[in-house]
């Protein structure tokens, strides 16, 4: 167990260290990159859990999918130092009072969360496919199915987009 | 074929282009892929055409037109006069001489009275059409069949006297391009060029 | 988790990665000769015999190459590109299942890696990551060419990964299971997927070359257009690797379609032989290796077969033909599991 309490604390310490980089990367390619690399961190601390399914999951939507679209769009917009937003006074005091506004819900929010440890040996299995399965596909059938039609929607209206003759 | 002969193409294989809807088959495109992936596949089972350059080389024909030569008499003497026929006739102008005239003890060098003391042939400009040999009357100068070789220097590609003259003890053989019919063909005063 | 169980997942991990590697090296010669004899060539045949020792030529000359980075490059993106390609490409062999397991003393010892139970969704977890190298490398060398490349990599990835991914579904939902392991035992003796999937099989094989940027979908590096595409700036063994990681992404490319479609080590009438159970497994990884080379052949086949694609084409192939077709192909599938299960 003292393997995955290292691993843990490494894990960690990469996803922190990739999101504050993330904040303070001049380049924002840089920034998306790091980005991605807490992604993949957060990764490992769904395995950690075992929940390979989150995990896989995770990287497939989040990595493999939004970031890529990330830095396309990063790509194509040739962002670059130069062209970074102007700061102004208004918008330093306006970014530090919306920051310490989140700090606080945050801090309000976990303070009246009691951290529930999972001791009961069933709990093992929540993050594997076949009990994730059932509990998809039994206690939350309808909105589960819903979301599908939904993505589905999407990609047959991505289909037809693509499709001259209609307007 | 008359219809073709009428707007004047060169062949009779040339297709119409036309904007025809495809067919359901031909749509799909699969018959279309299977039937190249067999004409590739048949390919390997085809004679190479492969040549093993160094250990085989390609057949060279006796009357190639390659590297010149300007050929001695049978007494050794250079055969050359520098008359210019030859620089005149290239189309290509690769061909420049000097001449010189014969002093009395240079007798068993140069058959002529006068001869070429410079004579170059620039091989990058040379086409190799061999109108020099034919236009020559003295019968000196000839194309051999080996390749002029490959350089560093565009200037190694101007060959003089010294590379062009064939050596007295190692004569090149243009029997095979200086045939009877040949040498007819070039004293024919009925031929345009003899006019 | 006791030593002996490390030091064998630990030589299997290095055997594996070793055959990949040696194999993707074979691939390059296989490929040049090839292509030699489809065009009434030789190929290669001057280091060694059949010019065995190309490979070897080929890599020692990319290592004494000169290194030329360009000056405006992004310095750590520009190295981390092919690194990245490389890894990636090697990551997805833990889940081939290689071969059935040997059993020596009484312990089993099975020929993969990792056996996770959810092993399809891990090879698309490393399928959409494999465009971050081209994407980086393109981006980071600083050139307008590259980007083009890179740009097109990221797209055609992304609009093919999805119709591979349906494709793929079909099977996990014949098979009732993500594992890759009990996919290909499921496909017992001749039990095949392929019989029962020939669409899914043509979807996931098309996807295939375009997931690994392979002729007729070779946009992403097309010479005629592009020079060299992401990998333009690249010189050396860094360009090696990017070369290096096509054939490896071919090699598992093949294997997952073995794996998926015709079987993994299982063959015909193997239950008949009267065999040991290792002495099939020895077998069954040689069948498996006879299926990833047809496969890589074919992969070499359709490069000098088929000309380019337009960019237009590409999309057009992925988004309105192979997609529908996909999600035609799951529909077909439920349809006929429905009607199992109610007989």
């Amino acid at each position: 167990m003292m393997f995955s309490k290292y691993l843990f604390f490494i894990l960690s310490f990469i996803a922190i260290y990739a999101a504050l980089k993330v904040l303070i990367s001049k380049s924002p390619m840089h920034s998306v990159l790091y980005l991605t690399l807490a992604f993949f961190a957060i990764a490992g601390h769904y395995i950690l859990l075992n929940a390979q399914f989150l995990a896989v999951v995770h990287i497939i939507v989040y990595a493999g999918a939004i970031m890529v679209l990330f830095i396309y769009t990063v790509m194509l917009l040739n962002l670059n130092i130069q062209g970074e937003f102007p700061k102004t006074k208004l918008v330093n005091i306006a970014s530090i009072i919306a920051g310490g506004l989140l700090m606080l819900t945050l801090i309000a929010v976990f303070k009246s969360y009691d951290m529930e440890v999972l001791t009961n040996p069933n709990y093992n299995q929540i993050g594997l496919v076949k009990t994730l399965g059932k509990v998809l596909f039994k206690d939350y059938f309808l909105p589960f199915e819903l979301s599908s039609v939904l993505f589905l929607a999407a990609m047959v209206g991505a289909v037809m987009l693509g499709k001259k003759d209609i307007y | 074929m008359s219809a073709n002969q009428n707007i004047g193409l060169l062949t009779n294989r040339s297709k119409v282009v036309s904007v025809k809807k495809m067919t359901f088959m031909e749509r799909i495109y699969f018959p279309a892929i299977i039937k190249g992936f067999g004409i590739t596949f048949s390919h390997l089972f085809k004679k190479k055409v492969t040549i093993q350059y160094p250990e085989v080389k390609r057949p060279i024909a006796e009357i190639y037109r390659g590297k010149h030569v300007l050929k001695r008499d049978d007494e050794g003497r250079e055969r050359c006069t520098a008359c210019g026929l030859c620089a005149l006739a290239c189309p290509a102008e690769a061909i420049t001489m000097v001449a010189a005239e014969r002093k009395p003890d240079e007798m068993h060098l140069y058959r002529e009275e006068k001869y070429a003391s410079v004579y170059e042939i620039n091989n990058l400009r040379c086409i190799f059409c061999g109108l020099c040999e034919e236009a020559c009357p003295k019968e000196a100068i000839f194309l051999t069949n080996t390749i002029v070789p490959s350089n560093y220097e565009r200037s190694d590609f101007i060959y003089g006297k010294d590379v062009l003259v064939e050596p007295v003890d190692h004569r090149v053989d243009v029997s095979k391009r200086q045939t009877p019919e040949v040498l007819n063909f070039k004293k024919d005063k009925n031929q345009s060029h003899n006019i | 988790m006791d030593g002996n169980y490390i030091i064998y997942k630990f030589v299997l991990a290095s055997v594996i990665l070793l055959i990949s590697l040696v194999v993707a090296m074979y691939a390059t010669l296989l490929e040049r000769k090839i292509a030699g004899f489809f065009q009434d060539r030789l190929g290669p045949n001057r280091a060694g015999i059949y010019g065995i020792f190309q490979p070897l030529a080929d890599g020692l000359k990319l290592f004494f190459k000169e290194e030329f980075m360009p000056g405006s490059a992004d310095k750590f993106l520009y190295i981390l590109g092919p690194s990245l390609t490389m890894m990636i490409a090697l990551l997805t062999s833990a889940v081939i299942p290689w071969g059935d397991s040997l059993i020596f003393n009484g312990v089993e010892y099975s020929l993969q890696v990792a056996d996770i139970n959810v092993g399809v969704l891990y090879v698309f977890a490393i399928l959409s990551i494999g465009v971050y190298g081209i994407m980086i490398g393109g981006w980071a060398s600083n050139n307008k060419y590259a980007l083009i490349g890179a740009v097109r990599a990221a797209s055609q990835m992304i609009s093919y990964e999805l119709a591979m991914s349906m494709a793929i579904i079909a099977i996990v939902m014949m098979s009732g299971t993500l594992s890759l392991s009990e996919i290909v035992n499921q496909q017992h003796g001749f039990n095949w997927n392929i019989w029962y999937q020939p669409l899914g099989f043509v979807l996931f094989i098309v996807c295939a070359f375009a997931e690994c940027n392979r002729a007729p979908f070779d946009l992403p590096e097309c010479e005629t257009e592009l020079i060299g595409g992401y990998h333009t700036e690249y010189s050396s063994m860094k360009l090696g690797f990017y070369l290096f990681a096509e054939y490896i992404n071919m090699f598992i490319s093949s294997a997952m379609i073995a794996t998926l479609y015709f079987g993994g080590y299982n063959f015909p009438f193997m239950d008949d032989l009267g065999l040991s159970h290792n002495a099939l497994t020895i077998i069954g990884f040689f069948v498996f290796f006879l299926k990833i080379s047809f496969f890589g052949f074919v992969f070499m086949w359709v490069r000098w077969t088929l000309p380019r694609f337009r960019y237009d084409q590409l999309m057009r192939l992925g988004w309105k033909n192979l997609l529908p077709l996909a999600l035609v192909n799951v529909i077909i599938t439920g349809f006929f599991i429905m009607l199992k299960h109610h007989s």
